[in-house]
C-alpha cells in the first residue's frame, strides 16, 4: 500500500493498514540510529518546522533528532519566542511560515483541532504533536511499535492505561490505535477523570487499579495533567498517589512478562513508584528510542507521498 | 403603493386559511383577499404567485443584530436586509450589544436606526440585569415604554435565583416575557457536547443537564411568581421533556429552538469546523430525534434562529477561541421546510411556529393575512432547491456549517408595511 | 507485448557460476571477501554466488541486504517506495566488499548503494556483480562483473525473475518489437 494523506493529524482517521505502514518503515529506520553515522541523505533538501505552544523535551527533541537523521533542515519556533505573544493569529504565522516553504511543519498546540486548522489552510504537511486533550497520533504510534517489539503481536493483549484519561491526548490516540487491533482495552483511573461514555469507544472502565492490573499484557501509566486542570478532579495528589499510583505489587497481578509504559515526563512517586520506574518490566526508555524511528517513517511517508 | 398577488396558495394558520387566493394590497393595508380580485389597472406591481406559497411575514423571536457596537459583525440595516431575504418581517434583537439594551436611550437608538435603514421591523430585546451582568434590574419599565417587547440576558444565564425571581415579577407589571437563556456555567465550561463529541475532539465538554437544570428551574421560579417564561434555543431531548411535563399544568411557559438543533448533531463539530461552534452546542441524535418530535407535538412552540453573525477574525481562529453561533436568517426557511418534507411538521404547522406562536408570545399584531390587517407577509416557494452560498448572504455574518448544502424551499418575496423590500428575480 | 526468453535457468546457473569464479580469480580467493545483494533480487543472486564460493572453496561467506530507498536521488519524483530493512550484520571495515545487483541501467542504483555502504563504514574495496547489464548509464560507474550485455531497444524492457521471488529463473524481454 501507498501513503497519501498530507497530513497526520488524529489515529482516529487512520486505517489499519496505514497504522502498519508506518510500524514496517519505521522498523526499518530503526537501525540508522544504532549506526556509527546515524544519518542518511533521505531527506536531504527537505524543510522541517516545529511549532511548539506547549512545552515539551521530548517529543521536539524527538522530531528534530528524526528530522536530522534524514539530513533535513529543522527550524524549532516555541511560542514564547513566536509572533503568538505578539497576538498574531495561529492562521497567520502558519501562513507567514508557509511563505519560507517548509515541507512540513510539526505542530504541539494546547487547543484540540488547533493542527487541523494549520491543515487545512496551508499546503504543508502537518503533523500533530498533540492538541490539547484530543490526540497525540505520534506518540501512540510509537506506543505501538514498542508493544509490537516487545510482545511480537499486537492482537490478543490485554492493555491497562491509568490515570488521567479525560485530559490526555495519550489515551485517545492509543485507545484509537489499539482497539484497531483485536485488544482488550481497560481504562482506569478516579471517576472524575474518566470521561462519560468512555465505554462507547470499546473500552472497559474499572475504577480499582487492583482490577484493571489483572492479567494485563501492557500497562501504560499517565500522569496528572495538571496544566489542563487535572489536579482539581481529585482531592489531593496523595490521596490520588496513594490510590493510583503503580507499584510493585500491583505487577504481580498482572501477566509475568507484562510491560510497564509511560509517555512522559513521569511524575516519581505519584502515578508510578521508582522501582517500577526504574525496574524490570519497565520499557519507558524503549519508547523514547523508538520514538526516533517511528518519526523518522513519519516523515519520510509524508514528505514523499504521491502527489 | 397597490400591490396585487395572484393565485398564490394563501397558508394563514390564524385564520384557518389554505387556499389558492388573490392578495390586494393598499398602502400598508390588505385590502381585499378573493378568489380572482380583478385588476384595477393602477397596481405598481402585480406577482404571479402561481405555484407559490403566500404566507404571513416570519417573525424571528431571537436574532442579533450587533448594533450598536459591533457593527463589523452586523448593523441593523444588513441584520434586516439578511433577515428581509430570508422571509422574515419581525425580528427581535437580543441586547447584548455595547453598549448593552438595558437602558431606553439604547432601545430608543435601536428603534431609531430601524426606521432609518431597517428593511423590516424591528423589535429591541432589553437586558433583565444591567450590563447583562446578572448583580441588578435593569430599568425594565422605561425599556418597556420605549418600545421592547421581552427582556433576556441572551447569551448568559441570570444565575442568580433570587434575582431571577424578582425579574420575572417585575416582568408582570408590563405583561412582557422574560427570555431565558439557560445555561448553568458551573457545569458547560466547554465547547461541544458532552457525550461522543467531546469524548472524541478531548474538547471541554457542556452536558445536557447544564441546560435541563437551569430550565427546571427557571420553571419552578416562573410558576411559583405566576409569571410568563420563555425558554429560548432549547438543545436537548431532556428540555423538551420537562417543558412537555410543566406545560400540562402551566400554560404560561413556552419554548423555540432553532433549525441547527433539528439539522445538526455534534458529529459536526468532530473536523473542528468553528462554524459549528454554538451555545448551546449542537447535540446527539437522539436529542435531535427529541426536538422534532417537540415541534411535533407542540411541546416546541417557536421556531427561532438565534442568528449570530460574526466577523471573519472571530471564527477563524482556534476552536476553543472561536466565537459562538450561527449566521441563520438566511437559512432558516429552506432548513424548517425540511421539517415538512420529511413529515414532521405540515406546512401550516410550520408557519405557525413562525407567524402565529411568536405573535402571540410578544402580543404583536402581525403573523396573520386578513382583510383590514397590516400587509406583512411573503411569497416563498417550498420545492425550489438552491445551494447555500455564504458569499451571498446579505448578512455581513458569513459564518455557517450549511455553506455549499442543497436546500430544498426559498424565501421569493417580503412585503413589509406594503413595501416590497425583497424580491427574487425569478418572482 | 511480445516476451522472448533470453537466458533460461540452465544460462544464468552458468552465468553465475562464471562470474563467481571470475570473483575469485581476481581477488584470488575468497579471504576477506563479503557478499552484499541489493533488495530484492540482488539479495538471492548473492546467497546463489554464496553456495557457489563455499562449493569451489569451502568457505562461508557472510552475506547482507542493502535497501538503498533511503539513499535515492530521485524519491520526490516517484511513487513512494517502501523502505525495507538493510540487514548487514557484520562489520564492513576494511573487507572486500562484492556488491551483488540483478540489471543495471543507469548508475544511479548502485550510486546510492555506494553511498549507503560508505555510511556503514571503510570497505577496503568496492565491487560490482550485476548478472545483466543494460547498458545506458547516466554515472560513470562500471560492473566488475557482468554475465551478459544487452543494449535495449526503445519500448523494451529486461526482466530478471528469480525462482526466490518470482517462482521462476529466467531472463526476458518484453517489449512492443
Amino acid at each position: 500500500m501507498n501513503w497519501t494523506k498530507k497530513d497526520l493529524l488524529e489515529i482516529k482517521k487512520l486505517t489499519k493498514e496505514e497504522i502498519l505502514l508506518i510500524l514496517e518503515t519505521a522498523e526499518s529506520f530503526k537501525e540508522i540510529s544504532l549506526r556509527e553515522i546515524k544519518k542518511v541523505p533521505t531527506l536531504r533538501g527537505k524543510t522541517i518546522i516545529t511549532l511548539f505552544y506547549e512545552p515539551s523535551t521530548r517529543t521536539r527533541t524527538s522530531f528534530e533528532i528524526a528530522a536530522k537523521r534524514l539530513s533535513a533542515d529543522t527550524i524549532n519556533i516555541s511560542a514564547n519566542t513566536s509572533s503568538y505573544v505578539k497576538g498574531e493569529t495561529l492562521k497567520d504565522t502558519g501562513k507567514n511560515l508557509e511563505s519560507m516553504k517548509p515541507d512540513v511543519i510539526v505542530i504541539r498546540h494546547s487547543m484540540p483541532g488547533a493542527p487541523h486548522m494549520l491543515a487545512r489552510t496551508l499546503k504543508s504537511s502537518i503533523i500533530n504533536a498533540g492538541d490539547g486533550a484530543h490526540e497525540h497520533p505520534t506518540q501512540a504510534l510509537l506506543d505501538l511499535f514498542t508493544i509490537k517489539e516487545k510482545k511480537g503481536r499486537i492482537d490478543g493483549l490485554k492493555v491497562a492505561i491509568i490515570g488521567d484519561i479525560i485530559h490526555s491526548r495519550v489515551a485517545r490516540s492509543n485507545i484509537f490505535a489499539l482497539k484497531q487491533f483485536n485488544t482488550e482495552v481497560v481504562c482506569c483511573g478516579p471517576a472524575t477523570m474518566i470521561p462519560p461514555h468512555m465505554e462507547k469507544l470499546g473500552v472497559k472502565v474499572e475504577y480499582d487499579i487492583n482490577k484493571a492490573v489483572i492479567d494485563a499484557d501492557v500497562i501504560m501509566m499517565l500522569r496528572i495533567q495538571k496544566e489542563r486542570g487535572g489536579v482539581s478532579y481529585i482531592p489531593s495528589i496523595r490521596e490520588y498517589a496513594c490510590l493510583y499510583g503503580l507499584k510493585k505489587t500491583h505487577l504481580e497481578k498482572a501477566k509475568k512478562d507484562v510491560i510497564v509504559m509511560h509517555p512522559g515526563p513521569m511524575n516519581r512517586g505519584i502515578e508510578i513508584s521508582d522501582e517500577v520506574a526504574d525496574g524490570e518490566y519497565s520499557v519507558i526508555l524503549d519508547q523514547v528510542e523508538n520514538g526516533v524511528a517511528v518519526r523518522m517513517a513519519i516523515l519520510y511517508l509524508l514528505t514523499g507521498r504521491e502527489q | 403603493m397597490k400591490i396585487l398577488i395572484k393565485k398564490g396558495r394563501v397558508i394563514d394558520p390564524k385564520n384557518n386559511t389554505d387556499d389558492i387566493l388573490d392578495i390586494y394590497i393598499n398602502g400598508a393595508v390588505i385590502e381585499k383577499i378573493g378568489k380572482n380580485i380583478k385588476e384595477k389597472g393602477d397596481e405598481d406591481a402585480i406577482i404571479n404567485a402561481s405555484g407559490h406559497i403566500v404566507a404571513p411575514g416570519f417573525i424571528d423571536i431571537h436574532t442579533h443584530l450587533r448594533e450598536p457596537g459591533y457593527e463589523y459583525k452586523e448593523t441593523i440595516k444588513t441584520g434586516t436586509l439578511a433577515a428581509a431575504k430570508g422571509g422574515f418581517t419581525s425580528v427581535v434583537c437580543m441586547a447584548n450589544t455595547d453598549p448593552v439594551n438595558d437602558n431606553k436611550s439604547v432601545t430608543e437608538f435601536i428603534l431609531k436606526k430601524a426606521r432609518m435603514e431597517g428593511s423590516c421591523r424591528v423589535f429591541p430585546c432589553g437586558a433583565i440585569t444591567k450590563g447583562l451582568k446578572g448583580e441588578e434590574l435593569s430599568e425594565i419599565g422605561e425599556m418597556f415604554d420605549a418600545g421592547i417587547v421581552a427582556i433576556s440576558d441572551d447569551g448568559k444565564t441570570v444565575k442568580h435565583s433570587g434575582l431571577l425571581r424578582k425579574a420575572l415579577e417585575y416582568s408582570k407589571i408590563f405583561n412582557i416575557p422574560v427570555i431565558s437563556h439557560c445555561e448553568d456555567t458551573d457545569l458547560s465550561q466547554g465547547f461541544v457536547n458532552e457525550g461522543m463529541a467531546s469524548l472524541l475532539s478531548g474538547l471541554d465538554a457542556v452536558p445536557s443537564i447544564a441546560e435541563e437544570l437551569i430550565v427546571q428551574r427557571d420553571i419552578m421560579i416562573a410558576e411559583y411568581v405566576k409569571a410568563y417564561i420563555h425558554l429560548t434555543h432549547i438543545s436537548t431531548a431532556g428540555s423538551v421533556e420537562i417543558v412537555a411535563l410543566t406545560k400540562k399544568r402551566y400554560s404560561n411557559i413556552s419554548c423555540d429552538t432553532c433549525p441547527h438543533y433539528f439539522t445538526l448533531t455534534e458529529e459536526a463539530t468532530l473536523n473542528f469546523d468553528t462554524n459549528t461552534k454554538v451555545n448551546p452546542p449542537l447535540r446527539s441524535e437522539k436529542d435531535v430525534e427529541v426536538i422534532k418530535e417537540g415541534l411535533k407535538n407542540g411541546t416546541i412552540d417557536i421556531i427561532s434562529t438565534d442568528h449570530a453573525p460574526h466577523d471573519l477574525t472571530s471564527k477563524d481562529v482556534e476552536f476553543n477561541l472561536a466565537s459562538s453561533g450561527i449566521s441563520g436568517l438566511e437559512t432558516a426557511l429552506g432548513l424548517s421546510l425540511k421539517l415538512v418534507h420529511d413529515g414532521v411538521l405540515s406546512l401550516s404547522e410550520l408557519i405557525k411556529k413562525f407567524t402565529v406562536n411568536p405573535a402571540r408570545l410578544l402580543k404583536l399584531p402581525y403573523g396573520e393575512l386578513g382583510e383590514g390587517k397590516t400587509a406583512d407577509l411573503i411569497v416563498f416557494n417550498p420545492d425550489m432547491e438552491w445551494i447555500v452560498d455564504k458569499n451571498l448572504f446579505l448578512s455581513k455574518g458569513k459564518n455557517t456549517p450549511f455553506h455549499g448544502w442543497r436546500l430544498k424551499g426559498k424565501n421569493l418575496l417580503t412585503i413589509v408595511d406594503g413595501r416590497i423590500v425583497y424580491r427574487e428575480g425569478t418572482i | 507485448m511480445k516476451k522472448r526468453v533470453f537466458l533460461d535457468k540452465k544460462a544464468i546457473d552458468r552465468t553465475l557460476t562464471r562470474i563467481t569464479h571470475e570473483i575469485l580469480e581476481k581477488n584470488e580467493g575468497c579471504d576477506n571477501l563479503c557478499l552484499i545483494g541489493i533488495r530484492t533480487r540482488g539479495v538471492y543472486l548473492a546467497k546463489r554466488i554464496q553456495e557457489k564460493i563455499k562449493k569451489i572453496e569451502k568457505k562461508e561467506l557472510p552475506v547482507g541486504i542493502l535497501d538503498i530507498t533511503m539513499y535515492r536521488d530521485d524519491l520526490s519524483k516517484i511513487k513512494l517506495p517502501v523502505v525495507k530493512k538493510t540487514d548487514i550484520s557484520f562489520d564492513i571495515n576494511n573487507k572486500i566488499v562484492i556488491l551483488i545487483d540483478d540489471v543495471m541501467h543507469t548508475g544511479r542504483t548502485t550510486r546510492a548503494a555506494i553511498d549507503a555502504l560508505m555510511d556503514l563504514g571503510r570497505p577496503q574495496k568496492i565491487q560490482l556483480a550485476v548478472l545483466v547489464d543494460r547498458g545506458n548509464r547516466e554515472l560513470p560507474i562500471h560492473p566488475d562483473y557482468a554475465g551478459i550485455f544487452y543494449t535495449i531497444d526503445k519500448g523494451e524492457e529486461i526482466l530478471v525473475k528469480l525462482k526466490e521471488v518470482d517462482g521462476k529463473d529466467e531472463v526476458i524481454i518484453v517489449g512492443t518489437q
